[in-house]
């Protein structure tokens, strides 16, 4: 999802583990949580902090888009809603970057490799927002999916990461909310609002679904992941789920999904769905998406611009901390 | 004096103060996502949001005052920029971040002030908008006049920059307090206070901050006044798209 | 030199008389800016809280190997925990 290509490692088998190993996995299985400075798997830290990181720069890459129609907001209440949303998401950021401070790396080594491309973001990030519309649809349906994927992860091994969840779904429940309360004025609006609405559905509709990464027929390291606790169900499952729940909204809004496959299955108790084109979503990992440039160049530029902004700051606490040591 | 111009001079000072909040806080919401430092930019959309809700108040007072139905919505998104009564300051472009953060503190300096004193106003629904506003804007100040202090010293680069901007929007600021017959009528009548009225205090504080800077400001005591910059025809542009486009929706 | 600026861990105390509490962390360049940076980023800035920060390096921890001796004393005072103790009905609730 938002860590959605993750390269894990493969699930090491218990006569593998060395006795450290053994401990650890038995805490991990014992629901114990796993704090910075305890030992762990020299594994287990680097794909936490591919994991975090991805989610850390998927949440400040996530301000663009929306940020795209902050200074279009057609009311002031609407406006300071999707400030309050962007600003958000700088936060979440930022609890996120803290969470992978622990692990023994520096926000700005995280940030250095999200600009070269060695450390990736969410890939729905690189679908344009072209009406107002799309911004009720990344809150209802981007954010929606967030959610599925987060509340889970409140419960995942690693201490810093479930805390650093537990206040970001805290603070997130407003945003789906207000997307869809937003879809819910399109939707319900003039003829031509109403064709914004379906637009927005149809064009973040396979881009969502994306978002829980590929079928766990082809991820074939999930299962270690899933053994560590830092990934808490399957791609497929929270995919299925997302599709339950938000099949009966679109419905409510008047709105189609764009699937004629789109079919209540008793059976399984859950709808069946057209899968994503997966060739697509390859593409757009691979930087080839409408915005992946604009994106990532937005942000290296708002790195770029700052500098001499965080040196002037450095520079003005170094010169206070030497007068006052000989003041002293 | 007939209370019809009482109440239109009440009107446009409460659009004044109302679109300085507006138009400021849409030039900071430019902003938002593309700041220097997470910390900072989270904390720059903080002051965005205090302006979005003072300019609320203050348009809805406008609309009050001027009776004709008028939403603040209606105000902020329906008028040209002719009708708009903002101070020039707060309608200049961003420019890098130093100039940003340059134009928010003598805004924010002039701000404190005009607040403080209207919070003693003969018209109650000023002192109480006023009351309000001035809690958030005393954190305002003092966060721009510490970030400016700070970068006037830091390196080479962040003191030529903030010289730049300081010289860039010194005339701009002096404008805020040129005042003309609305102000003197209202400062008459203790509604609110004489601009002129605001100017040592203004210089004391931002003397002081300057001083800690190393900054020199102009010695012009030249001001622009009056009418707008070319600037805010292209902001209504953008920030009024959607209901004039679409004037019979409902957002 | 490195130009990053140094993170600060924060503990606020909210409005009702508790102990400060650990709420996160941040970077500043200095005291002053990491107290602002913290109302802004962990109270979206209510007033009538009481923010600390300190550098993250100086914070002192126990290390994880002296988890047994350290805790174990307090884990065996159970008298510690109110839930110890029980309390009849009829006195309602304390």
């Amino acid at each position: 999802m938002y860590a959605q290509m993750v390269a894990s490692q493969p699930l090491k088998a218990a006569e593998e583990m060395s006795d450290a190993e053994r401990a650890f996995q038995a805490r991990i299985d014992a629901g114990e949580k796993i704090e910075p400075k305890e030992w762990m798997p020299e594994a287990y830290r680097r794909t936490l902090i591919r994991q975090i990181g991805q989610h850390a720069h998927s949440e400040i890459v996530g301000q663009l888009p929306e940020g795209n129609w902050i200074t279009r907001a057609p009311s002031l209440q609407r406006k300071a809603i999707l400030l309050a949303k962007v600003q958000d998401e700088a936060g979440h950021g930022l609890y996120l970057y803290s969470a992978a401070e622990t692990l023994g790396i520096s926000r700005d080594e995280l940030i250095e490799m999200l600009h070269s491309g060695a450390m990736k973001y969410s890939s729905i990030f690189n679908y344009p927002t072209l009406t107002w519309a799309d911004i009720g649809a990344v809150g209802w349906l981007v954010d929606g999916a967030a959610i599925m994927n987060q509340v889970p992860l409140q419960k995942c091994s690693y201490g810093p990461y479930a805390r650093a969840m537990v206040r970001i779904c805290k603070e997130e429940s407003f945003h789906q909310r207000q997307g869809f309360d937003l879809m819910t004025k399109m939707a319900r609006g003039t003829p031509e609002q109403k064709a914004f609405a379906q637009d927005a559905l149809n064009r973040f509709w396979y881009p969502s679904l994306m978002m829980f990464g590929p079928s766990d027929k082809d991820s074939v390291h999930s299962a270690q992941s899933m053994a560590w606790k830092v990934k808490i169900n399957t791609n497929d499952e929270l995919r299925q789920k997302f599709v339950d729940q938000t099949a009966p909204q679109a419905h409510y809004l008047g709105l189609t999904v764009p699937d004629d496959k789109l079919v209540w299955n008793e059976e399984k108790n859950g709808y069946d769905f057209s899968e994503p084109d997966w060739r697509e979503f390859y593409e757009v990992v691979a930087g080839n998406g409408p915005c992946n440039k604009d994106r990532l160049g937005a942000r290296v530029k708002a790195w770029d611009d700052g500098a001499w902004f965080r040196d002037g700051l450095m520079a003005h606490a170094r010169k206070r901390a030497a007068a006052k040591i000989a003041a002293e | 004096m007939t209370s019809n111009s009482v109440s239109s001079d009440r009107f446009n000072y409460a659009l004044r103060l109302g679109d300085n909040a507006l138009i400021l806080s849409h030039r900071l919401s430019e902003w938002c996502g593309h700041g220097p430092a997470l910390e900072e930019d989270i904390a720059l959309t903080n002051v965005a949001l205090d302006l979005i809700g003072q300019a609320q108040f203050w348009l809805g007072l406008a609309g009050e005052l001027e009776g004709a139905g008028r939403s603040a919505d209606d105000l902020a998104y329906k008028r040209d920029a002719g009708a708009f009564r903002n101070a020039l300051l707060v309608e200049r472009p961003n420019g890098d971040y130093g100039h940003t953060l340059m134009r928010q503190y003598l805004f924010d300096a002039w701000h404190v002030e005009v607040l403080a004193a209207l919070t003693a106003s003969s018209d109650p629904r000023f002192a109480e908008i006023a009351a309000k506003a001035a809690r958030e804007v005393a954190y305002h100040v003092e966060r721009s006049g510490e970030l400016v202090a700070a970068l006037g010293d830091g390196t080479p680069q962040s003191h030529a920059r903030m010289q730049s901007a300081l010289d860039a929007l010194w005339a701009y600021a002096g404008g805020l307090f040129v005042g003309d017959e609305i102000d003197a009528r209202l400062a008459e009548q203790g509604i609110a206070p004489a601009a002129g009225s605001l100017r040592p205090e203004w210089d004391r504080a931002t003397g002081a901050v300057f001083a800690q800077a190393g900054l020199k400001p102009p010695a012009s005591a030249f001001a622009h006044k009056g009418g707008h910059t070319e600037a805010l025809g292209h902001l209504l542009a953008e920030m009024q798209f959607l209901p004039r486009a679409y004037p019979d929706a409902q957002w | 030199m490195s130009s990053e600026w140094p993170l600060w861990e924060v503990f606020i105390r909210g409005q009702h008389g508790l102990n400060h509490r650990h709420v996160g962390s941040l970077h500043a360049a200095d005291a002053e800016q990491a107290i602002r940076n913290a109302r802004d980023v962990y109270t979206r800035r209510h007033e009538g809280m009481s923010i600390w920060v300190v550098r993250s390096n100086d914070i002192v921890a126990s290390s994880p190997s002296d988890k047994g001796p350290l805790f174990e004393p307090a884990n065996s005072k159970v008298y510690r925990h109110p839930t110890f103790y029980d309390i009849p009905d009829e006195v309602g609730p304390m």
